[in-house]
């Protein structure tokens, strides 16, 4: 650990901008970004399932305000979204004087809740077109073998939906990590926030957005990786042998 | 034989789609061992009084009787409907169905297929599934496609794993929806011999189809449907030897 240490101060000696401090910022901004960007997949996915069932329900009092949900989270900007949840939450009457208060005067939890909603709201309607796609004959089989609509759903509808979903799916995932760029708007010190502080300090645009660009494009690389290796798992059934 | 119930037994169903009446008052009664062959011309309706059968589609009169037991309906604004979806699945659990286009779920091995419905449905050990499962492939000749997925596989061998499929719900009695007018005329006989292995062990079969010589060997009966009426109906030496009604003649006669 130390020679290694000394074998970077060595490399960033004669280099001005990318010091060990500066390189520290990228790092804990790379922890925030996918401290954020993860957190809010994971339970904007959890949100989407029973969303994207509801949407599909024939009872208009269950599908109607999914719908309002949906198109009201994906017809307006999430850096409006980020806004009025950031700056909106200051003026609820009273919220200062409770516990959330504590949890909300940071800007983590108001951009966790803004891009958890906004996820949650595309990824309802990629898994609601998905569901909706599911083979007529299949379900028609799953009812004449005597399943019940909850198992039907849990055994036949869902993972085949998931499945067709999934590229889709990895689309949005990839689409959150660079909306997340935007929480430096609101004085988080994510991946953007960390670039945006060094070209501050040194005036050097290059350098500092070039460099987080290419973290970026390395993270892209990963969520693509994952994306396809789970493809390849998951979606095996699709592919005949002989193509 | 008077102790042990009736297959199944429907009295009387009518179905209407809007406006238009497709069955217009049709019984039929299964005995253990029978094998119902329903043929008529596309539109007569013996696919709609098959899904009639189990249910998949609702009948507006009419009654069902399971293995004894009669399916209770009540009335909704949307017409008629089982009162009690438990009985459903009870009885559908007992007349398995194989489809024109296989109805494989796709996303599952042919193995997982076959295991579903017994586990989930029945409740029956997984270990104890999956060597009735082995069994089965077997016997419709498929021992080495049980981990290929319904794409990996030919229509007809997807048939006849949708037989085996079937099989594994030990039915009382199975229902074939024209079960070979989806495959290349090469792949037919190898699902026709599968079928005429069950119908020879004695298994109750009641099945649409256009495949006539078939419906001649392997019937116990013949039910010629025209515009939802039963036209005719008797042992296939009567029905296909000397039909007595015009209509059945002239479906009979070769085409062309």
């Amino acid at each position: 650990m130390e020679a290694l240490m000394t074998w970077l101060e060595a490399q960033l000696a004669d280099n001005s901008i990318f010091t060990l401090q500066t390189l520290g910022y990228y790092g804990e901004g790379l922890v925030t970004t996918v401290q954020l960007v993860a957190l809010s997949l994971i339970i904007g996915l959890v949100l989407a399932v029973p969303l994207a069932i509801g949407r599909g329900s024939r009872h208009r009092w269950i599908s109607l305000p999914i719908f309002l949900y949906c198109y009201v989270f994906r017809g307006t900007p999430l850096l409006v979204q980020l806004y009025l949840i950031y700056y909106g939450v200051v003026f609820v009457e009273g919220i200062q004087e409770t516990w959330l208060w504590v949890i909300l005067e940071k800007p983590f939890v108001p951009a966790l809740i803004a891009f958890t909603l906004n996820t949650a709201a595309y990824t309802t309607e990629i898994f609601r077109g998905a569901i909706k796609s599911t083979d007529r004959g299949e379900i028609e089989a799953a009812r004449a073998y005597g399943m019940s609509r909850g198992l039907m759903l849990r055994r036949i509808v869902l993972p085949s939906a998931f499945r067709r979903a999934l590229p889709a799916y990895g689309n949005e995932v990839i689409f959150m990590l660079h909306a997340s760029a935007i929480a430096s708007v609101v004085t988080i010190m994510d991946l953007t926030g960390a670039a945006r502080f060094v070209y501050a300090r040194y005036y050097a645009p290059f350098e500092a957005f070039l460099f987080v660009a290419a973290i970026y494009l390395c993270l892209t690389f990963a969520i693509l990786y994952l994306f396809r290796y789970l493809e390849r798992r998951l979606l095996a059934h699709l592919k005949p042998v002989s193509g | 034989m008077a102790d042990t119930p009736i297959p199944l037994e429907v009295r009387d169903i009518t179905k209407r789609f809007g406006d238009t009446e497709v069955l217009k008052g049709l019984s039929l009664k299964a005995h253990k061992g029978d094998v119902i062959t329903l043929i008529g011309a596309s539109g007569s309706g013996k696919s709609t009084f098959l899904r009639c059968m189990n249910l998949l589609e609702q009948p507006d009169e009419g009654d069902l009787i399971v293995h004894g037991e009669e399916i209770r309906f009540k009335k909704t604004r949307h017409g008629r409907e089982p009162a009690d979806w438990k009985q459903v699945v009870r009885m559908r659990a007992k007349l398995s169905m194989v489809f024109q286009n296989f109805n494989l779920w796709a996303h599952m091995t042919l193995l997982e297929n076959i295991i579903e419905a017994p586990v989930h449905v029945l409740g029956k050990p997984k270990k104890e599934a999956v060597e009735h499962a082995r069994a089965l492939l077997e016997r419709v000749g498929l021992t080495e496609r049980a981990d290929a997925y319904p794409a990996q596989m030919s229509g007809g061998q997807q048939q006849r794993g949708a037989i085996a499929r079937a099989l594994a719900m030990d039915p009382e009695v199975m229902l074939f929806d024209e079960p070979t007018s989806a495959l290349d005329p090469e792949l037919v006989g190898d699902v026709l011999k599968v079928m005429r292995d069950l119908a020879e062990e004695g298994r109750t079969m009641i099945l649409v189809t256009h495949e006539m010589a078939f419906a001649r060997d392997v019937s116990s009966q013949v039910i010629y449907l025209h515009q939802g009426v039963i036209e005719e109906y008797g042992p296939p030496e009567a029905v296909f030897g000397s039909p007595r009604s015009e209509r059945l003649k002239q479906f009979l006669a070769p085409k062309h």
